[in-house]
């Protein structure tokens, strides 16, 4: 079914009885041409572009839980595209490219909101390294626009400006950025991918990758073996236990973010904020409620659940960038279970197994990727070669010393 | 999650600094370039990541401030085993 005014005008009129599931819940093939592992975003949008815009439909998405049950329906939502390296901007620019056309595109309603995003600084150096990232941004064709402290408090009269012991002296914003319905998108791609002939099989975890003669011919599942000419693994914060499947060890390591939400209030944050002289960033929703988080906990974790440490810690940042925060009450704490790579870069590669593809590393900052995540997949899913947009993030970059090294803190995972 | 430390008794975890897997072992830079190479790639990059039992080094800053070594299930926030990263230096 088509989503548009008339068929949401003719349902009202029928009582909203004739609405049909978004997608089709699919029972496992016993092959297809490509296999993805992982529901998230990442896999249902590779799945979704592998079959609009490369024509390959023979495909399966195997998720072990439900689809967006994982860091997609975990996350903050925020989508920008202000990275600073050239091997990550041509990414991140095109996946914001592609958000600006994504309802049309895959006709649902993923709430795509272009709010702004605005990183504050509280330093001369900090000021310098943003002006910096700007101009880099800039030379790439991304929109950004460095704000003195006049400029911020133009934006947002309610900041921090007085007392604070880091006093805001401006920021980077990035019109574009902003956020977007973090489920939505996953039932957007699913349906998208669906309609296209993707079977999207819930409940069916993968629990080894078949290897005959080096190259890679199906995978077992807790639904029975699968055969697949071609298999792909996007599974977020599981990559190197399934990667493991495959014999390989990465460069990578789980660790938990954390987020929260308060009450829903009136609308008082039009856009995305983050304090630069701690790490705490805070949007709201359209339901009102203030969503915000700040650092990982720093520590190998796969419990999906994080410490109260960091949840104080978080709230501090809050209270020192917006002391009215302190009134609202927190709703909810949870967690999401982030594969922060070495260089706090993603990966998207072949893999030394024939017909075997990563899609991985894409730490705590991989939803704004979403669809360009999926479009650079897909195409090496279909053409056997990079897309132009991911040619830098290779898997061997690491032993090449060409780490894309974003925030300048080595190989260290939990730092990035 | 509370970290039994073989000094200080059971602490919060905020009084202790993670630094990463106990695991990787700094090779022998001498020998064959090729090999020490791929060796120093391994050391600095590459990491098992397994979701059982897990060895982290941990520092008690605010504390005894000794360095240790944490077995812990990343599953469950378990801590399995604590013990000193290093026996004393001899004098
Ligand atoms: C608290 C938090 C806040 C975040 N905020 C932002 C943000 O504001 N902006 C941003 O850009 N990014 C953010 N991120 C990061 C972003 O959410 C992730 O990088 C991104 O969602 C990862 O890709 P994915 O959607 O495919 O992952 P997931 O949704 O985690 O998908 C992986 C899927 O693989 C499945 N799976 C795992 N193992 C197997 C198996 N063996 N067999 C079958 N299926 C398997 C999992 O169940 C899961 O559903 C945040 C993350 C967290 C945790
Ligand atoms: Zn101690």
């Amino acid at each position: 079914m088509r989503y548009s005014l008339f068929s949401l005008l003719g349902n009202t009129l029928g009582g909203h009885k004739g609405w049909k599931p978004t997608w089709r819940d699919a029972a496992p093939k016993p092959a297809y041409d490509v296999v993805i592992i992982g529901g998230g975003g990442h896999g249902l949008a590779t799945a979704y572009y592998l079959a609009s815009r490369y024509g390959v439909r023979n495909v399966a998405v195997l998720e072990k839980g439900w689809i967006g049950g994982g860091n997609m329906g975990r996350n903050t939502t925020i989508i920008r595209s202000n990275y600073l390296l050239p091997g990550n901007i041509p990414l991140y620019e095109l996946s914001m490219k592609l958000w600006e056309g994504l309802e049309q595109d895959f006709n649902y309603n993923a709430m795509v909101s272009q709010r702004g995003v605005l990183n504050l600084y509280h330093s001369d150096a900090q000021r310098d390294a943003y002006a910096r990232r700007g101009n880099a941004m800039r030379l790439h064709g991304v929109d950004a626009e460095l704000l003195d402290r006049d400029g911020v408090r133009k934006l947002y009269p309610f900041l921090n400006f007085d007392d604070a012991r880091f006093p805001i002296q401006g920021g980077l914003l990035q019109a574009r950025g902003g956020t977007a319905r973090h489920d939505a998108v996953a039932w957007g791609f699913a349906r998208g991918a669906s309609d296209r002939g993707v079977d999207i099989v819930q409940n069916c975890e993968v629990t080894g990758i078949t290897i005959v003669n080096g190259r890679v011919t199906g995978v077992e599942t807790t639904r029975g073996p699968i055969a697949a000419g071609k298999v792909g693994i996007a599974v977020a914060g599981s990559s190197s236990r399934v990667a493991a499947m495959a014999g390989m060890r990465l460069p990578i390591e789980s660790f938990v973010l954390q987020a929260m939400v308060s009450e829903g209030l009136k609308p008082i944050i039009p856009g995305v904020i983050t304090f630069g002289a701690g790490h705490f960033y805070i949007s709201q929703s359209d339901k009102g409620g203030l969503v915000f988080g700040g650092d990982l906990d720093g520590y190998n974790s796969y419990a999906q659940r994080g410490n109260l440490p960091t949840v104080e810690d978080i709230c501090e940042g809050g209270m020192a960038l917006m002391p009215a925060i302190g009134r609202a009450r927190i709703l909810r704490t949870w967690a999401g279970l982030c594969d922060m790579s070495m260089d706090g870069s993603p990966i998207i590669d072949r893999t030394p197994t024939q017909n075997l593809y990563l899609n991985a590393g894409w730490n705590y900052g991989g939803f704004k990727a979403t669809p360009g995540s999926g479009l650079v997949f897909a195409h090496l899913l279909a053409r056997d070669e990079p897309h132009p947009a991911a040619v830098e993030l290779r898997l061997d970059r690491f032993a090449r010393g060409a780490v894309i090294d974003e925030k300048g803190q080595g190989a260290q995972p939990n730092l990035h | 999650m509370r970290i039994p430390c073989p000094y200080c008794g059971s602490r919060d975890v905020s009084e202790f600094s993670y630094l990463g897997d106990a695991a990787p072992q700094r090779p022998d830079p001498s020998g064959d370039a090729s090999s020490v190479e791929a060796a120093f790639f391994d050391y600095v990059y590459l990491r098992d990541n397994p979701a059982g039992p897990h060895r982290g080094l941990w520092y008690h800053g605010a504390g005894c401030r000794n360095w240790l070594v944490v077995r812990r299930n990343p599953s469950t926030h378990e801590i399995l085993e604590v013990a000193l990263a290093a026996k004393e230096p001899a004098a």
